[in-house]
């Protein structure tokens, strides 16, 4: 293992630079902290053929991510499947369509096994033992179980009204779960105090810019996938921002160190109406967002107070790209196009993403000639509630090739 | 009004450890003025040149975001308590 090339954390405002701790505020100007890494240590030694060389895990990238040698949580975590989605292109109309699949995240199927991994590897080398996270539900789960795997203590805090799934994924882990009497926003601010109180290691709050570092490692992925080359156009979820900002970074990484080329890649953020702080801000041409009180199904994404959407905003517009957002109904329509076209059975925000890009399609915002990808981060199975009454239902017949019979004939089925 | 701020973990080295004060204000910006006034530098931590409170810096009165009020604006009574909480992030 070569040195690592992590050089200091940097303020994302005045830039002002801090040693690597578990802190995440600027103490001048209460600015956000990022990791910065002196790149230059890579050249010639971070190689294409260095990478394919390794494991298939999201850690064949571990140089450009912020811990020291070899991780000690979350070993196995990432590299999923980038699928060409030949049956959705012929309903969208478009040419070369893919869904980077995070969906079947290694091991609680949501891109947060990605970011935790980097978390709690990080705050085991702080010497933490305690870990903790305020989450809409997948994070929770990722949690929870990389920790339990790891041998930590964990805390999860999360909305009360959560789905079951996501409850339950998260609690058969052993874990100390918290629901909180309120939305999000209220459960962010919460841990943000109880972080500052107890001695733990809070993934998204005093961890927070290794955290955050974590989902590079899905664009990455995506740019060895597509025969290292970047997308002309990628699509991803937005809740606080924070995955758009890190796929803008991840494809800047690969050009600076000469393993892509520059493909103009443009960053498009989805959101649902009913939360959709970012999104406005980029239709209305303002890079100042305004909190919301969220409402909406795609309760992953139900962030109304947006951490990283001033940030979001720009690498948006900087990109060249767009911002949308779609109706709960057109979720769920979306979710049952994914799964009937791709058997892809994605979470609440893979609908939002999917059904965001075909109204950018529609409206010549994404352009119908050039490669897509579309970032699906979640599992549908922990989100049930909200297709449950929009997918058809068994029939109910008994064991009797009789009644099977009157059934096919009804559907029109011929026998051999 | 008597008000009771609660100070986030990165202010504290201002406040000499504490992470509760009590200040006098009216209003929210008043509040931020006196907090100025006894623990000098908070003030640039909490607001831009122009003195609008930052847009990573969230302000709460009891359990609401001052954006959903009045923001510096916002008037305060005896025994408000007012939360300074750093933008965090979660979901995607």
């Amino acid at each position: 293992m070569s040195e690592s090339i992590v050089r200091a954390l940097k303020c994302r405002e005045c830039g002002q630079e801090y040693p690597i701790e578990p802190t995440h505020v600027c103490e001048f100007c209460f600015g956000p902290l990022e990791v910065a890494y002196d790149y230059h240590k890579l050249e010639g030694k971070f190689t294409r053929e260095l990478i394919e060389s390794r494991p298939q895990t999201m850690w064949r990238y571990k140089e450009l991510l912020p811990i020291d040698g070899e991780p000690t949580v979350g070993a196995q975590n990432g590299f999923t499947p980038l699928v060409r989605a030949k049956r959705l292109e012929k309903v969208l109309g478009v040419k070369e369509l893919y869904i980077k699949n995070d969906s079947v995240c290694y091991p609680t199927l949501s891109f947060k096994d990605r970011v935790v991994s980097v978390a709690l590897s990080k705050a085991v080398e702080f010497g933490f033992t305690t870990v903790a996270c305020a989450s809409t539900g997948n994070l929770a789960g990722s949690v929870a179980a990389n920790a339990a795997a790891a041998g930590l203590e964990s805390y999860v805090f999360i909305p009360h009204d959560l789905e079951q799934g996501k409850v339950l994924g998260a609690g058969i882990f052993g874990t100390n779960i918290i629901g909180i009497k309120g939305k999000y926003d209220d459960v962010n601010r919460l841990c943000s105090e109880v972080a500052g109180k107890y001695g733990w290691a809070f993934v998204n709050v005093n961890v927070r810019p290794f955290y955050a570092e974590g989902s590079k490692s899905l664009a990455y992925e995506m740019m060895e996938q597509l025969g290292w080359k970047a997308p002309k156009h990628v699509v991803v979820p937005m809740a606080s921002g924070s995955l758009c900002t890190k796929v803008d970074k991840a494809i800047k990484e690969f050009i600076k160190l000469g393993l892509i080329e520059d493909a103009g890649t443009a960053v498009y953020g989805a959101q649902a109406t009913g939360c959709s702080p970012i999104s406005k801000s980029v239709k209305d041409g303002t890079d100042m967002i305004h909190p919301v009180h969220a409402d909406t199904i795609a309760k992953s994404l139900a962030i109304g107070n947006p951490a990283d959407g001033f940030y979001a905003n720009r690498v948006i517009n900087e990109s060249g790209g767009w911002a949308e957002d779609i109706s709960d109904e057109e979720v769920i329509a979306a979710m049952k196009l994914l799964a009937e076209t791709e058997g892809i059975f994605a979470e609440t925000a893979g609908g939002v993403t999917l059904g965001c890009a075909m109204k950018m399609i529609e409206s010549g915002k994404l352009p119908r000639d050039e490669s897509i990808v579309l970032c699906i981060t979640g599992n549908g199975l922990k989100t049930q509630e909200a297709v449950v009454d929009a997918i058809t239902k068994p029939r109910i017949i008994n064991a009797s090739l009789k009644e099977f019979d009157v059934l096919a004939e009804a559907d029109g089925v011929a026998d051999a | 009004m008597s008000v009771s701020v609660r100070i986030p973990t990165p202010l504290r080295k201002l406040t000499g450890g504490a992470d509760e004060v009590s200040v006098e204000g009216a209003t929210v910006g008043d509040v931020i003025e006196s907090l100025e006034a006894a623990h000098p530098g908070l003030k640039e931590r909490l607001c831009d040149d122009a003195g609008e409170i930052r847009r990573f810096v969230n302000v709460y009165v009891n359990d609401e975001d001052v954006r959903f009020l009045d923001g510096r604006a916002t008037a305060l009574k005896d025994g408000d308590e007012i939360s300074i909480v750093p933008a965090i992030a979660g979901g995607c």
